[in-house]
C-alpha cells in the first residue's frame, strides 16, 4: 500500500494532505500559546516550561515535546519531498510555456510553491533564533522564553521574516487546507462553500494570532 | 470586422515552432472561430503558403476534436467548445493569438494540431464496464436512482477534448479522468470494477506524463461541459478507498 | 460514347440470405443455419473494420470479444470522435415499458411504412426485434439515459410514431451510446484483440480472386500509404451527406471508403434517398462551413407556424395568433408537429417557397417554445431542452426562451449506400457494410431515433452473427501480401491520383470546388427534383470534375499532415458520386420519403409512389468514371405491411 500510494500522483497529495493537516493542528496549538505572551512573562515562560513536562509522570522531562517534534519533522520532511517531488513533475509535463500570458487562478494557488519555499526558510530560521538560540539576535537565554521573543522582535529585520512568513502560511493554508480537504476526498459541492469559508477563518486567524505577538512587541505592549 | 492573428506554426513534432502574423479581413460576427481559420486558410492557399492546420469535426461542440487556445485560454473566451465560438465575441481590429494544447503528454503534430491518444489509453486502462454483447440481463432488472443516474450523466458528458490539460499549469489530467471514473463508479453496473478501475486509470495517467493536481482549478473553469473540480474530489475519494480496499486482501 | 443517363438494366439482385417463413423467425432460423467457426480457430482469422462509429465501433468491440483479430481503422485522432456521437434525439426500442401499445411487431410496421414502403421487410422485422437488446447492452455498459424517480428508464415520442419508445440521454444520446461503443473497443484495444490505428484514412479496398482482402490506407500523421490484408472487411464508414457540402455531418465524414468499394464492384443502392432534417438552425452567409440541428424531439412542445401573409416582416412576437399558420397542425391534424421528417421538411420548404418564410433571405420557420413555457413553466422547458437552447442561442445570438427558433431543412442521413444481403455483405464476397455506409433498413426516409438503433443493431448483433457463416465457408484462402500484383496495382493508382492532385498546382481551392458541387446538389438534388432539374446538373457534374483536375490546387506534399490533401482527395470521389446520385433520382420517377420528385405528386401536394413500377431498390453496378453505369433492381415484397399512401393527417 506504501508504495502505491508513493508511486502515485494522487497518493503523494494524500501524504502532502495528511502531513499539512498534522502542521495545522501544530499550527493552531502553537498559536495560542504564542497568545499567552500577553498575560506576562511569568505565564508565558510557565507555558513553555510545562511543554517539556506535559505527560509527567508517565512521560520523562521533555520527552512529549520530542514525539511531538519528531512526528513534526516527518511531516515536514514528507511534505517537502512529496511537493518537490511533486512540482518537478509538474514542471516536466508543461515543458513550454503559452506566447499569450494570462495570469491564472488565484493569488494563493500561484503562490503553494513559492510560499512552501518561503516557510521551510522560515521555520530553518525560527528553530536557530528561538529553539537553539544559534542565530539569536540578543543574548539568548535557554527557560526564558518571553525576553527571547521580545528581542528578536525588537529587530527590523526579525520583525520582517516573522512578517512575510506568517502572511505566507495564511496564503499557504487558505488553499492549502480546502485543497487538502479535495485530495481526501471529503469536498463536495454542498460543502464547498463551508470548507472554502473554514479555510479563510483559520487562514486568517492564524495569520492575526501570529502576528499579534510582534505587533504587541511593536507596540510596547509586550516589553 | 479585420484581425490581426498570430498563429503558432510548426510543421511537424520535430521542427520547432513560432508564432506567424496574418491579416484576415470581411470576417462576419455570425462566422464561427474556425470558419475565420477557413477563411484565412483559403486566402493561403491562393498565395501558395500552406494553411493552418487544425483539428476539428463535427463544428456542433460534441466530439472534442477542436482544440484551440486562444489568447491564453482554453477554446477562448466563452465557456464552449472552439468550434461554437463565433466571432462576435471579439471586436473589430483585435489581435488574436491562437496556439495549441500545451503539455508534454500532447506532442505537437503539425501547427494546431495535437496528439491525444494519451486519452484513450487512460480509457483503455478501465474506463469500461466488462460486459461482453449479448450477456446483458433486461434493462429494468436495476434500477438506478435518478440523482446517481443524473450525476453519472452529468460526468458522462465529458467530450475528451484535453482544455483541461490544456488550461492546467501542471499539465494535469485529473478531470478527464475523475469524469469518466465517476460516471462509472457510480452506477450499480460500474460496481464490481469500482476499485480496480480507479487505480489502473489514475497509475496509467501517470505512466503517461501528465502533471499532478494542485487545484488550481483552471480545468473546471476551461471545461466546455461544466465538469465540476469536485470531479477531482470524488475520484480521490475513490482512489484512497480502493487503495485501502487493496491493502486489506 | 454513350452518355451517362444511358444506363441499362442488368440482372435483378436478390437478398438470397434471408430466410423464407414468418418474418418473426427469420432471424432465428438465419442464426441457426449459419455455419460457425470454432473458437480456437477465430484468432486466426483477421478482420478489418473501418470506422468507429456506432456500427463500427460496436462491431469492432463485438467481434473481438468473439476471438477474432480486428484490425480497425478511424480518419480521426481517437474512435471516441466518430460522427455517431453528434446524434442528439434517442435511441428507439420496442420495450414497450410504457404500456401504450407499442410491440416488436408496431415498430417494424412504423419503420416500414415510415420508409414509404422501400425497404426490406426481413430487415427492418429484426431490427425491430434486436432494438429491445440493444437497450439492455448499452444500460449495462454503463449509459447514463434518462431515468425517473423511480429509477427506471424514461422515454419520448418522435416523429412518425404515437408512443414513446425513444430512450434519451438528454440531448447527447448518440454521444452516450457512442461512448458505450468505444469503451467496449477500448477494453478489447487494452486486451490486444483490436489493433487500431486512428487518423488513418482508407483511401482503396483491395479484392483478390474475387474476393474482399484488404483496404489502402494513409497514415494522416506521416502521409504514408500502406496495405493492410485480412479474411474479410467491414465498411462502418457512416454516409455520404457531405456530397451537398453543407450538411449537419462532420466537416471530415465523408464518401471515399464506400465510393472505393463501388468501383471496386459492390453496388450501390437508392443513392438519391437522402434525408432533409426538418429542425436545422438557418445558414447565416457564404461563410457557412456545416450546418447543425436542432433535436427532432423540439418538435414534442415547439410549435412551428409562419406568418399567414407573405412577406409578412413584423417581428415574431408581434404576430397575433390568428395572423400565424401552423401549418404542420393545420395539414396534419393526428400527427401535427410530429409528422416524418421529409413531410416536416417539405412542407417549411413550400411555405417558404411561398414567400412566408422568415429570417434572412426568408429561409426559415419558427419553432415557438411560447406555449411549452406558458404550460409546462420554464424551469421544466429548461430541463428537456436547456442544452440545445444554449446550443442554439450560442450559434445564433437569439434568446430561444424569448424569440421563437428559427429552423429550416438540411441535409442529415443517407438511406441510401451499399447493397447489402441479409447478412449485410455487399456483392463483393467478403465485404460487409454496417450501419449508415449501408442501405438496408430504412426505405426512402428514416425515422427520428432509428439511426442509433440500425447502427447498433448491425455492429452489436447482426454482423458478428453473419459474418461467422462467411468466414466459416471460405476458411483461410492463403496469404496475401504486399508484392501480388493486384496489390501493388491498387497501391499504385492510389498513390498516382494523389500525386496528381498535388501536381496540378491550379487556382482553385479544394473548397470552392465542394461549395459549387454542393450548391448544384442542393438546388436540383435536393428536397425537390424534377426531371429537367437532374438533368442539368447531370450535365454541368461531368464540367466541375473536368474542371476540378484541370485547376485544382493542393498545397504541400503527400508525405506529411496535409489536411487539403485529404480533403481535394475526397472531392474526388464525391464529383463521381453526385453524378449517381442525381442519375439514380432521375431515374426513380416516383416521389417516396425523402425523395420528392415534383412530377409525381397527389392533387395536395403529397409524396405519390408508384408502387407497380419502382417498387425495388435501385442497385447500380460501376463501369468506369462518367460511363452509364448498370441498374440491378431488387423487388421488394411486402407480405406484412401493405403499401397504402402514407397518410399522417
Amino acid at each position: 500500500m506504501a508504495r502505491t500510494v508513493w508511486d502515485s500522483t494522487v497518493g503523494k497529495k494524500t501524504v502532502m494532505a495528511v502531513s499539512g493537516l498534522i502542521m495545522l493542528l501544530y499550527l493552531v496549538a502553537h498559536m495560542i500559546g504564542n497568545l499567552k505572551i500577553f498575560f506576562g512573562a511569568d505565564e508565558f515562560n510557565h507555558y513553555a516550561h510545562w511543554l517539556r513536562t506535559v505527560g509527567e509522570p508517565l512521560m520523562h522531562y521533555e520527552w512529549t515535546l520530542w514525539v511531538i517534534r519528531v512526528v513534526l519533522v516527518v511531516a515536514v520532511v514528507a511534505h517537502a519531498v512529496s511537493a518537490y517531488q511533486l512540482s518537478r513533475r509538474d514542471i516536466r509535463a508543461r515543458p513550454s510555456k503559452y506566447v499569450h500570458k494570462k495570469p491564472r487562478a488565484s493569488y494563493a494557488t500561484r503562490t503553494m510553491r513559492w510560499g512552501g519555499i518561503i516557510l521551510g526558510l522560515f521555520i530553518v530560521w525560527h528553530i536557530l533564533d528561538l529553539t537553539t538560540g544559534t542565530v539569536h539576535s540578543g543574548g539568548f537565554e535557554a527557560g526564558k522564553p518571553y525576553q527571547n521573543v521580545v528581542d528578536t522582535f525588537s529587530t527590523w529585520y526579525g520583525n520582517a521574516i516573522y512578517i512575510v512568513a506568517m502572511l505566507a502560511v495564511g496564503l499557504h493554508i487558505r488553499h492549502g487546507f480546502w485543497s487538502a480537504a479535495q485530495t481526501l476526498g471529503v469536498g463536495s459541492r454542498t460543502r464547498d462553500r463551508a470548507l472554502k469559508a473554514v479555510a479563510n477563518v483559520l487562514a486568517l486567524l492564524l495569520t492575526a494570532g501570529f502576528l499579534a505577538v510582534p505587533v504587541g512587541v511593536m507596540t510596547g505592549v509586550v516589553s | 470586422m479585420k484581425l490581426t492573428l498570430r498563429v503558432w506554426r510548426q510543421k511537424n513534432a520535430d521542427a520547432e515552432g513560432a508564432m506567424s502574423t496574418y491579416q484576415v479581413d470581411g470576417i462576419s460576427p455570425d462566422m464561427s472561430f474556425l470558419e475565420m481559420l477557413d477563411t484565412l486558410n483559403e486566402e493561403l492557399i491562393l498565395k501558395g503558403e500552406e494553411p493552418v492546420a487544425f483539428d476539428h469535426d463535427c463544428r456542433e461542440g460534441i466530439c472534442g476534436a477542436c482544440s484551440l487556445v486562444i489568447n491564453g485560454d482554453a477554446h477562448g473566451p466563452e465557456r464552449t467548445t472552439t468550434c461554437q465560438l463565433h466571432m462576435r465575441s471579439f471586436k473589430d481590429g483585435d489581435t488574436i493569438d491562437i496556439e495549441p494544447w500545451r503539455a508534454a503528454a500532447f506532442p505537437v503534430i503539425k501547427d494546431l494540431v495535437v496528439d491525444r491518444s494519451a486519452f484513450d489509453r487512460i480509457i483503455q486502462a478501465g474506463g469500461y464496464i466488462s460486459v461482453p454483447t449479448g450477456s446483458a440481463p433486461d434493462a429494468h432488472a436495476t434500477p438506478v436512482p435518478k440523482p446517481d443516474a443524473d450525476f453519472a450523466f452529468e460526468h458522462a458528458e465529458c467530450i475528451g477534448c484535453g482544455a483541461c490539460v490544456a488550461a492546467c499549469p501542471n499539465g494535469a489530467a485529473m478531470l478527464f479522468t475523475s469524469a469518466k471514473v465517476n460516471h462509472l463508479n457510480v452506477l450499480p453496473q460500474g460496481a464490481p470494477e469500482r476499485e480496480t478501475r480507479v487505480l489502473d486509470m489514475v497509475a496509467q495517467m501517470d505512466e503517461e506524463g501528465f502533471g499532478g493536481c494542485t487545484l488550481a482549478g483552471e480545468c473546471a473553469t476551461a471545461c466546455p461541459k461544466g465538469i465540476p473540480l469536485t470531479s477531482i474530489t470524488g475520484m480521490n475519494k475513490e482512489w484512497l478507498r480502493a487503495t485501502r480496499k487493496a491493502a486489506k486482501k | 460514347m454513350t452518355s451517362y443517363t444511358d444506363y441499362t438494366t442488368g440482372a435483378p439482385v436478390a437478398d438470397t440470405k434471408a430466410p423464407d417463413g414468418p418474418v418473426h423467425e427469420r432471424w432465428d432460423k438465419r442464426r441457426f443455419e449459419a455455419k460457425l467457426v470454432n473458437p480456437a480457430n477465430r484468432r486466426k482469422h483477421t478482420v478489418i473494420v473501418v470506422g468507429t462509429g456506432l456500427a463500427g465501433g460496436s462491431a469492432g468491440a463485438t467481434l473481438a470479444e468473439q476471438g477474432y483479430h480486428v484490425v480497425q481503422f478511424c480518419y480521426t485522432d481517437s474512435p471516441r470522435r466518430a460522427h455517431s456521437i453528434a446524434a442528439q434525439g434517442g435511441i428507439n426500442a420496442a420495450k414497450n415499458y410504457r404500456n401504450d401499445g407499442d410491440s416488436v411487431h408496431r415498430l417494424f410496421y412504423d419503420t416500414v411504412k415510415g420508409g414509404d414502403f422501400r425497404a426490406r421487410e426481413s430487415n427492418v422485422h429484426r431490427l425491430a426485434q434486436i432494438s429491445v437488446e440493444i437497450i439492455d447492452q448499452c444500460v449495462a455498459q454503463g449509459v447514463p439515459f434518462a431515468r425517473e424517480y423511480g429509477g427506471l428508464l424514461d422515454t419520448r415520442s418522435f416523429g412518425g410514431v404515437q408512443v414513446s419508445r425513444t430512450f434519451y440521454a438528454r440531448g447527447q444520446t448518440g454521444q452516450q451510446l457512442l461512448l458505450g461503443a468505444y469503451q467496449a473497443l477500448s477494453r478489447q484495444i487494452a486486451a490486444g484483440n483490436v489493433e487500431m490505428h486512428p487518423r488513418t484514412e482508407m483511401l482503396d479496398l483491395i479484392v483478390v480472386d474475387g474476393r474482399a482482402r484488404g483496404i489502402v490506407a494513409r497514415d494522416l500523421i506521416t502521409g504514408k500509404i500502406d496495405t493492410y490484408f485480412a479474411d474479410a472487411v467491414v465498411l462502418a464508414t457512416g454516409g455520404y451527406g457531405n456530397v451537398f457540402y453543407l450538411s449537419t455531418n462532420a466537416m471530415n465524414s465523408n464518401a471515399t471508403a464506400v465510393w472505393r468499394a463501388h468501383r471496386r464492384g459492390a453496388y450501390f443502392a437508392n443513392p438519391c434517398f437522402t434525408q432533409i432534417h426538418p429542425t436545422c438552425i438557418p445558414r447565416t452567409g457564404d461563410h457557412q462551413s456545416k450546418l447543425t440541428l436542432m433535436s427532432e424531439s423540439l418538435r414534442n412542445d415547439g410549435r412551428i407556424w409562419v406568418p399567414k401573409a407573405k412577406g409578412d416582416d413584423r417581428p415574431p412576437n408581434r404576430i397575433p395568433e390568428d395572423e400565424r399558420d401552423y401549418y404542420l397542425e393545420r395539414i396534419y391534424p393526428s400527427f401535427g408537429n410530429l409528422v416524418p421528417r421529409d413531410i416536416a421538411s417539405r412542407a417549411a420548404k413550400n411555405v417558404c417557397d411561398e414567400g412566408r418564410g422568415v429570417g434572412p433571405g426568408g429561409q426559415g420557420v419558427y419553432l415557438d417554445f411560447a406555449d411549452a413555457i406558458r404550460r409546462m413553466g420554464r424551469k421544466a422547458v429548461e430541463a428537456k431542452y436547456g442544452n440545445l437552447f444554449d446550443m442554439y442561442q450560442r450559434i445564433t445570438d437569439e434568446d430561444p426562451y424569448e424569440v421563437p427558433m428559427r429552423i429550416y431543412p438540411a441535409v442529415h442521413y443517407t438511406m441510401g449506400g451499399l447493397w447489402v444481403d441479409y447478412d449485410l455483405q455487399t456483392t463483393v464476397p467478403g465485404l460487409f457494410a454496417v450501419g449508415e455506409a449501408n442501405f438496408s433498413d430504412h426505405g426512402a426516409n428514416r425515422l427520428g431515433a432509428s439511426a442509433l438503433m440500425q447502427g447498433l443493431a448491425d455492429g452489436y448483433f447482426v454482423l458478428p452473427a453473419t459474418i461467422n457463416d462467411y468466414l466459416a465457408r471460405n476458411p483461410r484462402q492463403g496469404e496475401v501480401t504486399p508484392d501480388h500484383p493486384v496489390v501493388q496495382e491498387v497501391l499504385a493508382e492510389t498513390e498516382d491520383r494523389l500525386n496528381l492532385l498535388l501536381s496540378v498546382d491550379g487556382d482553385r481551392t479544394p473548397d470552392s470546388f465542394h461549395r459549387e458541387l454542393g450548391e448544384l446538389m442542393w438546388e436540383f438534388c435536393g428536397m425537390a427534383r424534377s426531371d429537367a432539374g437532374l438533368r442539368k446538373a447531370l450535365e454541368r457534374i461531368p464540367q466541375i470534375r473536368e474542371e476540378f483536375w484541370r485547376r485544382i490546387r493542393v498545397p504541400g506534399t503527400g508525405e506529411e499532415f496535409n489536411q487539403s490533401l485529404e480533403k481535394a482527395n475526397r472531392i474526388v470521389d464525391y464529383l463521381e458520386l453526385a453524378e449517381l446520385m442525381c442519375l439514380d433520382a432521375l431515374h426513380r420517377s416516383e416521389s417516396c420519403g425523402g425523395h420528392f420528385r415534383e412530377e409525381s405528386q397527389t392533387p395536395d401536394g403529397e409524396a405519390a409512389r408508384k408502387d407497380e413500377e419502382f417498387a425495388y431498390a435501385a442497385a447500380w453496378e460501376f463501369t468506369g468514371t462518367g460511363t452509364a453505369p448498370v441498374l440491378h433492381k431488387e423487388d421488394l415484397v411486402f407480405e406484412y405491411v401493405h403499401p397504402t399512401q402514407r397518410s399522417y393527417a
